[in-house]
């Protein structure tokens, strides 16, 4: 059957819609999620009040920011200072786009658990990524706030240089694969027995040095804690969105948290076998509903262990320095990037057959 | 399997990038309309801890942050050439008849990488600690 082009625009119209629905509502659970892990980890209940176990105080943050007042500060270059929240937050939400969530099944010719099915999706995503520090960047110079532009250079710097390191470290996933379809990535980390899980890259591939690279090298790219230098309260006030107020704050806020979420989801797909489930046929489905479900609880389940990775070391590791943090990455992080692919070229060289 | 041109598949992508630039918009424009305004002087001024702002921000920086920016510019390039090997190299030994051919080239060009490495971080590029660095 051929798929006419107005039906799979329609298709893809509304499975962008829920998609983008769910990640906001993902993204306003992730800050609740934090809230109240970060509160246990700090030993007090973290908000309680609005709802039942304050399940309800997203939507009261979200309602209160849209009414707060929206300053446009005198000295701030404004249609930069307008556009540095929509690239950020643009870009966060963009990057969901290559992200197969789910087993490939089909509905009138259209993957329903991945938006746009591309061979380079892991490279769009690189990219993607990238242009959202232009918001940042932005954001600080538009100010005109010593603050913001310190904080935005921080950010700029850090970003960039750990941009390198993780590049570097996805190669070794590259390699193994062959490929740069997000779901061939997932493909070649798939195995049938009870112990399916050993063909994880992070495992079989021997790619958990490549993981652990690309984990804080994630991890400073989202300017999160242990390498918040950007927004470090005490020396900074708040960096680059110091000048900004209501929703505009709020979108470098929920631009911050997709950005975890889109790690996360990367993670699992390079590294921990996507939507497959670890124990091969074992709670893989049989039938394409229940294959449905089951793929994509494997994969939320995979996703939300790294978002709660992610608060958990919030909630545990102090702040870098800054000549600390630069040095680790280049010093540290890159060489042994370089090292991985070394190790990873030979090995998988003399283990391939010749032909 | 797939019933339609390859192609198609850029099209969500573009939909993507147009409902969420959209949305952004709106969020923006809504905020902005949503919120009462009270301009005050003393409130839209640049904010440094209730102390009158001195002076323009935009002043001199180091230039560290100048030259990690090169710097990142130089290495990712070389980082990206590393991609397309990466993808082929499951096939080089078929194509090249021999094993170990293709990783000793890239061997070869890591080489390069790693020595221009090796060279910002004795310059002192790296140490940001330093004021003694050459830069």
């Amino acid at each position: 059957m051929e798929t006419g082009l107005f039906t799979f625009l329609i298709v893809n119209l509304i499975k962008i819609v829920v998609v983008v629905v769910i990640l906001l509502m993902a993204v306003a659970y992730t800050v609740l999620l934090e809230r109240k892990l970060v509160g246990r980890i700090q030993n007090r209940w973290g908000p309680s009040r609005v709802g039942p176990f304050g399940l309800l105080q997203p939507l009261a943050d979200g309602a209160k920011l849209f009414l707060k007042e929206d300053l446009m500060p005198f000295a701030v270059e404004r249609p930069l200072y307008v556009l540095a929240p929509m690239i950020a937050l643009g870009c966060a939400l963009t990057s969901i786009a290559v992200i197969p969530f789910g087993a490939n099944i089909q509905w009138h010719g259209v993957d329903l658990f991945q938006i746009s099915d591309v061979s380079i999706g892991l490279l769009i995503l690189l990219g993607i990524t990238s242009v959202g520090v232009y918001g940042i960047a932005l954001s600080g110079w538009s100010s005109n706030n010593k603050y913001s532009l310190l904080g935005a250079l921080r950010a700029s710097a850090q970003v960039i240089s750990y941009e390198l390191a993780l590049g570097l470290a996805l190669v070794g996933v590259v390699m193994r694969a062959g490929s740069l379809r997000l779901r061939d990535i997932v493909n070649v980390q798939t195995g049938h027995s009870l112990v399916a899980f050993l063909h994880w890259n992070f495992f079989g591939g021997f790619q958990f040095v490549a993981f652990f690279i690309y984990l804080m090298a994630a991890y400073a790219e989202t300017n999160r804690a242990p390498f918040d230098l950007p927004e470090a309260e005490s020396e900074l006030t708040a960096g680059y969105h110091t000048e900004y107020s209501s929703m505009k704050f709020a979108m470098f806020f929920m631009a911050e948290y997709a950005n975890m979420i889109t790690v996360g989801c990367v993670a699992t797909l390079l590294f921990f076998g996507g939507w497959t489930s670890p124990f091969g046929h074992f709670l893989s489905g049989s039938g394409p509903v229940s294959t449905a479900i089951l793929s994509v609880f494997w994969f939320v389940a995979k996703v939300f262990f790294f978002l709660f990775l992610y608060i958990w070391v919030r909630g545990t590791l102090p702040r870098f320095r800054y000549d600390q943090l630069m040095g680790f990455g280049w010093t540290f992080l890159v060489p042994v990037a370089i090292a991985n692919i070394v190790v990873t070229g030979l090995w998988m060289g003399l283990s391939l057959p010749a032909h | 399997m797939q019933n339609h041109p390859y192609i198609w598949n850029y099209i969500p992508l573009l939909m993507q990038v147009g409902i969420v630039g959209l949305m952004t918009l709106g969020m923006v424009t809504m905020s902005w309309f949503i919120g009462r305004h009270r301009n005050l002087k003393d409130k839209l001024e640049a904010y440094e801890c209730g102390i009158p702002a001195e002076g323009d921000a935009r002043g001199r920086f180091s230039v560290r942050f100048y030259m990690v920016a090169m710097l990142f510019i130089l290495f990712d390039v070389e980082a990206v050439f590393m991609i397309p090997w990466a993808v082929i190299y499951r096939r080089l030994p078929a194509i090249t008849g021999s094993q170990l051919f293709g990783f000793w080239e890239m061997v070869v060009y890591l080489g390069f990488v790693v020595v221009g490495v090796f060279y910002v971080w004795k310059k002192g590029v790296l140490d940001w600690a330093s004021d003694k660095a050459d830069l």
